[in-house]
């Protein structure tokens, strides 16, 4: 009988479906427990602490400053503002390194390709060097070692309407006058014209085969009639340029050293990685290809642009997308110095001042989630409208 | 009499074809635009080369005990060696630092032991990853055999850099390996512990992760149970590149062909069996280029440590160029810890093209 009944567990767990089950059973349960044991302890602490949860306290004034913000903010706001300066300025950095990094790395990545060799190699160097060398490192050099040795206010470098010192690089700061709107309207009409004029070029090209420069064109629309708008309306900016006073430069639009730094690191470094996709891309490309073009009598430039750069992005975009989101993410870094990013802001000193770690490390981490998901779904877009349409 | 058929010697290559001058017509000024190219090349490289090797080497002072001794016009190098041990060993005691040195000595013989032939590797692999870990450990950190103890306060330096690195590579490898694996796994509800996990810690910087490490880690104890700072931060960069390390390794995963697993399975093997005998081995070989790369990119991460308030190598460069007695030596010390990382790095990515060379095998198309 007992014999029996061990047999029967004996084949109850050779049974590979059982074995399985039991193994996800345990798993559940051990990460319920988990859970529930962290979750319990982390009331018991927060009790003790007389830390009170949710997010209330984003509508309390927050009281200290965040030195770069693109809209209003003042130590009288809330919390709930000083969250939202912090995202714009992550969401500012991020894009615009993202922009910058694709030029540096698609520069870099043709000229490592040069048939030039002295080009060649540098791109080389410039690859090897940058990407092995930690960003936090490459950040500190551009803040500590550039930018901070630049001159003081009063011994700005000058080149025509731009300074540079310690403070920053000033540029002039166009300000709109009454009238602008109708420029604004131009434009916006330009853009809406061009469109149609692509969408036209290109039936007219699947209809009768004649091909219509339609890109060139709405480009020339655009500047066009932007200009005269600009005419008719008589130029309605001024610009306010940065003025030198005894001791400081005032006035202007002003780049603050901490943006700088954190953007030309950030573009650099992930430059350097993007250089080596674009590369791999179009070594990815088969030759015969090449080969094929020039047989047909295609210029070298058209080759490029019609035959190896389309077949070479499929290969390229996917591991750029990896890329932008690195760079999205590695912006946190400013934090360390000290560009106002969510970091610094959010885990940092609202944090340290309201000590409610759940709710601001939450916040912090949907955020970066978001903002990974967005990127990496519009570059799924992208790949798609890209990638080879097979029968 | 017959005809005797002599060749003539064959006449030697065009002057212009071969050669330094063809080299240089070919490579530098074929066309317009790469004479602009090699010219503007050349205006870069006398941009930066001049003044780096004034700066660094011919204005340079090389020895020196203070800022007054740096009387040249280029880098003070007497700044890195007044700091080299804190650089090193952090604020780790400096008769205590022969036994960091003994660590990573004991570490050079064992591992040099792998060349000895008669040696069973499976053993000694296993005293690499099971009983050196131990000694190092009370090596460090003392308290017994009458070793004075050292708080991990202390450790900083390359040190620390380099125990972070070494500890998050070899411990974030197998979690990576079994979260890929359950990734892969048919049990829905492994898959979906690994598929959250995995996809949580991608999506947010590693600083938030140090953040939780340093901050939150503690909210989630009972009342009084607290572990070391440092672990913790081990902990949090452990988990970090185990997730990157999943998928790269599910990438190898993925392009196994499926009879391979039907093969494992045939022979009877195991699931266990057939992964380690068949699947990763095969699996492993095929992204060794993206584990480096993974393990690079922790190494470079580890600098982070210094923004929840360690001081790696970084960290105590940092801390060292704001000294009053040294100011101005910010690029002096860039520069040392920029050399130390790309070293590092540089090396590891060239180890691992002639470790993929070496297990090539020859499945790899042309």
């Amino acid at each position: 009988m007992s014999d029996k009944n061990s047999s029967s567990i004996k084949n109850f767990l050779n049974d590979a479906g059982n074995r399985a089950l039991i193994f996800q059973v345990v798993l559940l349960a051990v990460v319920v427990f988990v859970g529930y044991y962290l979750f319990t302890n982390l009331q018991a602490n927060l009790a003790n602490q007389g830390i009170s949860t949710g997010f209330a306290f984003l509508n309390q004034p927050a009281g200290f400053p965040v030195l770069i913000h693109l809209i209003e903010y003042t130590e009288a706001n809330t919390y709930g503002r000083a969250f939202v300066v912090a995202l714009i300025n992550t969401v500012v950095i991020s894009l615009m390194g993202i922009a910058l990094a694709t030029i540096i790395g698609v520069v870099m990545g043709l000229a490592r390709l040069s048939n030039n060799w002295l080009v060649a190699r540098l791109a080389t160097v410039y690859v090897e060097t940058l990407r092995n060398i930690p960003l936090l490192l490459q950040m500190f050099f551009w803040y500590f070692a550039v930018l901070a040795t630049l001159p003081i206010p009063k011994n700005s470098i000058i080149f025509g309407d731009f300074f540079l010192n310690k403070r920053g690089i000033y540029s002039p700061n166009p300000i709109t006058q009454d009238g602008f709107g109708i420029v604004i309207a131009g434009f916006i009409l330009s853009i809406i014209a061009s469109i149609a004029l692509v969408v036209w070029a290109k039936k007219r090209q699947t209809r009768t085969g004649l091909w219509f420069p339609a890109y060139w064109a709405s480009f020339g629309t655009i500047i066009g009639i932007t200009f005269l708008a600009l005419v008719v309306s008589g130029f309605p900016i001024e610009f306010d340029l940065p003025q030198k006073s005894r001791f400081n430069v005032t006035g202007g639009m002003v780049l603050p050293p901490e943006f700088v730094a954190v953007l030309v690191a950030l573009s650099t470094y992930t430059g350097a990685f993007i250089a080596e996709i674009v590369r791999a891309g179009i070594l990815s490309v088969n030759w015969g290809q090449t080969e094929a073009a020039r047989s047909l009598g295609l210029k070298d430039s058209l080759t490029q642009r019609l035959i190896v750069l389309p077949q070479a992005l499929r290969v390229i975009i996917p591991p750029l997308t990896s890329q932008f989101l690195n760079l999205a993410k590695n912006s946190s870094l400013g934090a360390a110095i000290a560009y106002p990013e969510l970091v610094a802001v959010v885990m940092g000193t609202t944090l340290n001042q309201t000590g409610q770690a759940i709710e601001n490390i939450g916040l912090c981490m949907l955020v970066y989630g978001t903002l990974s998901l967005s990127i990496s779904m519009f570059m799924n877009w992208y790949n798609k409208k890209m990638s080879l349409i097979e029968r | 009499m017959a005809i005797e058929f002599k060749p003539s010697p064959s006449l030697p290559p065009p002057v212009n074809s071969v050669g330094a001058v063809a080299w240089v017509r070919h490579n530098l000024l074929s066309s317009p635009l790469n004479v602009f190219l090699t010219l503007f090349s050349f205006y870069i490289l006398y941009l930066l080369i001049p003044p780096v090797i004034e700066w660094g080497i011919v204005g340079a002072t090389f020895s020196g005990a203070s800022k007054a001794d740096c009387t040249g016009d280029g880098a003070c190098w007497a700044f890195v060696g007044v700091y080299f041990e804190q650089f090193m060993y952090g604020l780790y005691p400096s008769e205590e630092t022969w036994r960091i040195n003994l660590t990573l000595i004991l570490l050079v013989i064992l591992l040099g032991t792998y060349a000895v032939k008669t040696v069973n590797k499976l053993y000694l692999s296993l005293v690499i990853l099971v009983v050196y870990p131990v000694i190092a450990y009370f090596l460090f950190s003392g308290g017994v055999f009458g070793l004075e103890v050292v708080e991990t306060s202390l450790w900083g330096g390359l040190f620390l850099t380099t125990l972070l690195g070494v500890v998050g590579i070899v411990a974030s490898f197998p979690l990576g390996v079994l979260l890929a694996l359950g990734r892969q796994s048919k049990m829905p509800i492994a898959k979906s512990v690994c598929i959250v996990f995995i996809e949580t810690i991608r999506a947010v910087p590693l600083i938030t992760i140090l953040f939780m490490a340093s901050v939150m880690i503690p909210l989630f104890l009972p009342e009084g149970m607290n572990f070391n700072k440092l672990l913790r931060v081990l902990i949090g960069i452990t988990l970090f590149s185990a997730a990157y390390m999943a998928e790269v390794i599910r990438g190898g995963l993925q392009a196994i062909p499926k009879g391979q697993y039907e093969a494992a399975d045939a022979m009877g093997l195991t699931y266990w069996q057939s992964m380690i005998l068949v699947i990763l081995p095969q699996a492993l070989k095929l992204v060794i280029p993206g584990i480096v790369n993974t393990f690079i990119g922790l190494f470079k991460d580890t600098t982070l440590v210094y923004i929840v308030g360690m001081f790696d190598l970084l960290g105590r460069i940092q801390a060292a160029t704001h000294d009053a007695n040294w100011l101005g030596m910010t690029i002096e010390g860039y520069a040392f810890a920029g050399f130390i990382y790309w070293a590092a790095c540089f090396g590891m990515s060239r180890y691992s093209m002639r470790i993929e060379r070496k297990l090539e095998t020859g499945h790899k198309r042309n």
